[in-house]
């Protein structure tokens, strides 16, 4: 067996503790109390892996490395360049568009991947062709291929996030042949390559598999981003997954499969929680995307309308309030409104929780993000399955740009939500809407909560519908 | 089929299944700056950058090589601080904590 120097044996051991630090730092995100010193330890064990990696290429041990003077340049210039413009814009990062940030980091991560396995492609074709078998060739082609489409997809992400792109469902003539074109290029493209390893077939597989990227995420609309960001969160895992295949290096695969695990489980979350199958949001073409969706006026029964005077005095003397945001809310910036509201109904000794459905926001959890940043203490931010059981104490339910997630229709069979799982707010003795217009949600479908005799629709914009009623409710003041 | 891969394989499977048992504990509350998180993990390709710095060896390698490096460190760095911006708001009650939620 042949035996590894020192330092072999010190980098590899670096490698495992920096394993050991991901896992534990993801565990410990599972309570906010530990999650932010989860995240310092996870950070530690990855720069002592970088180090450890600048150590080995530097000391010589593997004679296939040698850094020439430009292979510096372009590593430490990338470096520099790269870790200012993601320090930079993390810091600044305005908490609504964390989405498209986040889009953006995956993006370069997917990028990255696939570049790695680019130039290692490319040594190997210049000076040592026996070495490329398809034990290289396999994951080299699978790297590229769900890195490059992973970067493409999480661009075009970003910039539907951002507004760059267009939000909603981007079709046009042909452009569903054209993606399937381009995603049996791509297939052939891995063929080819496997079987013939060429500088040709390696570019027809980037730019196949850079064009699917673009074409799977253009079709796809605003509302169904969580979904999408985190399929492309698992993309990157696996690209960088296959990328330490390439290099043979432990600490990639480690960590690629932990984030492919990560972004596979929250993929099936919020799929279950938009109560569609995964494919039928691939294939896109659904919702108007971005933007409340209130375009209708008509609704089915009679809804009641209600002042700012009747909702305040609602509020001022309840005991426990369950406040139920939704897209709306973030589309409407009313976050820091909201939790104003919140803490000034603290401060009289009621109760008040925050109703959080699983797909509120641009990103899974998005919106205990935007609430957090507002002042609202997470022990006030409850998940579906906890606070559900709460409705039926609560005296006021006030619900804030919600609507499909609230419509108690979902528990009949019959429509286009049947079996979606939704805050129980009809059970609350209770419930105000304030709501832009009298309209249709995302899946185009009347809400019963509306015509529900307890509940009072008070009609305006998000952001100053709560303005006024924080003014009101201070009117109320012991 | 070599050791070397047999082995790769085996770590990574064993990583998916670690991955699967540790996200699946992670309440919603959480999952934006654990996505983050787990974005930032995968930051390390970076030590693919590294690597790769020292095969390349002609013009077109040093240019992708740059752009490797600097995505991988766009990446890791912005992850690593935009989750811990993110935590440092998930706050208790300040003052008094009469009722904790869980």
């Amino acid at each position: 067996m042949e035996t590894l120097s020192t330092l072999d044996v010190i980098v590899r051991l670096t490698y495992l503790g920096a394993a050991v630090t991901f896992v534990l730092g993801l565990h410990m995100m599972g309570s906010p109390r530990t999650a932010r010193r989860g995240n310092f330890l996870s950070a530690a064990g990855m720069a002592a892996a970088i180090i450890a990696a600048v150590v080995y290429l530097v000391s010589g041990e593997d004679p296939h490395l040698h850094v020439t003077t430009w292979g510096w340049v372009a590593l430490a210039g990338g470096t520099v360049v790269g870790g200012l413009y993601g320090l930079i814009s993390a810091r600044v990062v305005e908490m609504t568009a964390m989405p498209q940030l986040v889009s953006l980091f995956n993006a370069v991560g997917g990028g990255a991947a696939a570049l790695v396995a680019t130039v290692d492609f490319m040594d190997r074709l210049a000076y040592d062709q026996s070495s490329m078998g398809a034990e290289f060739t396999v994951p080299v082609t699978l790297d590229i291929l769900i890195g490059s489409v992973t970067f493409t997809g999480s661009l075009i992400a970003a910039g539907k996030l951002q507004g760059w792109v267009p939000g909603k469902p981007i079709v046009f003539v042909g452009s569903r042949l054209l993606t399937i074109v381009s995603a049996l290029a791509s297939l052939a493209a891995v063929v080819w390559v496997v079987a013939d390893p060429t500088l040709m077939g390696l570019l027809l597989l980037v730019v196949a598999a850079s064009l699917f990227g673009v074409l799977m995420v253009l079709p796809i609309g605003g509302a169904d981003m969580p979904v999408v960001v985190s399929l492309l969160n698992a993309f990157t895992g696996l690209a960088v997954a296959m990328a330490g295949f390439v290099v043979d290096n432990d600490i990639m695969i480690i960590a690629g499969a932990l984030v492919g695990a990560s972004g596979s489980i929250l993929t099936k979350l919020m799929a279950d929680a938009m109560n569609r199958p995964i494919s039928s949001i691939m294939v896109g073409g659904f919702g108007t995307g971005d933007g409340p969706a209130d375009t209708s006026a008509g609704s089915g029964g009679e809804a009641r309308l209600i002042g700012v005077d009747d909702v305040a005095i609602q509020l001022a003397y309840a005991e426990k309030v369950i406040i139920v945001p939704g897209y709306g809310l973030a589309a409407a910036q009313a976050q820091r409104e909201a939790g104003d509201l919140g803490s000034m109904l603290e401060e009289k000794g009621i109760s008040v929780y925050y109703a959080i459905h699983p797909v509120a926001g641009r990103m899974p959890g998005h919106m205990n993000v935007l609430l957090a940043e507002a002042d609202v203490p997470y022990t006030q931010l409850k998940e579906m399955d906890d606070i559900n059981p709460e409705f039926e104490t609560a005296d006021v339910a006030l619900v804030v740009g919600a609507n499909d997630v609230t419509n108690p229709a979902a528990r009949r069979q019959g429509n286009t939500i049947s079996g979606m799982p939704i805050l129980d707010v009809d059970h609350a003795r209770s419930i105000v809407v304030i709501k832009r217009s009298l309209g249709h949600g995302y899946a185009g479908l009347d809400n019963e909560l509306y015509t529900d005799p307890k509940t009072g629709m008070f009609l305006g914009d998000a952001k100053t519908a709560l303005s006024d009623l924080i003014a009101a409710v201070k009117q109320y003041a012991d | 089929m070599s050791v070397e891969l047999l082995n790769d394989l085996a770590l990574f499977t064993l990583a998916l299944l670690v991955g699967f048992e540790v996200i699946s504990k992670i309440p919603a509350t959480l999952h934006t700056p654990m996505m983050s998180g787990a974005n930032s993990i995968h930051g390390v390709i970076v030590v693919g950058a590294v690597i790769i710095a020292g095969l390349a060896d002609s013009p077109w390698a040093y240019v992708l090589a740059f752009f490797a490096a600097a995505f991988a460190a766009m990446n890791v760095v912005g992850g690593y601080v935009v989750t811990d911006r993110m935590l440092g708001m998930f706050k208790a009650r300040p003052g008094s904590d009469k009722e904790d939620g869980k």
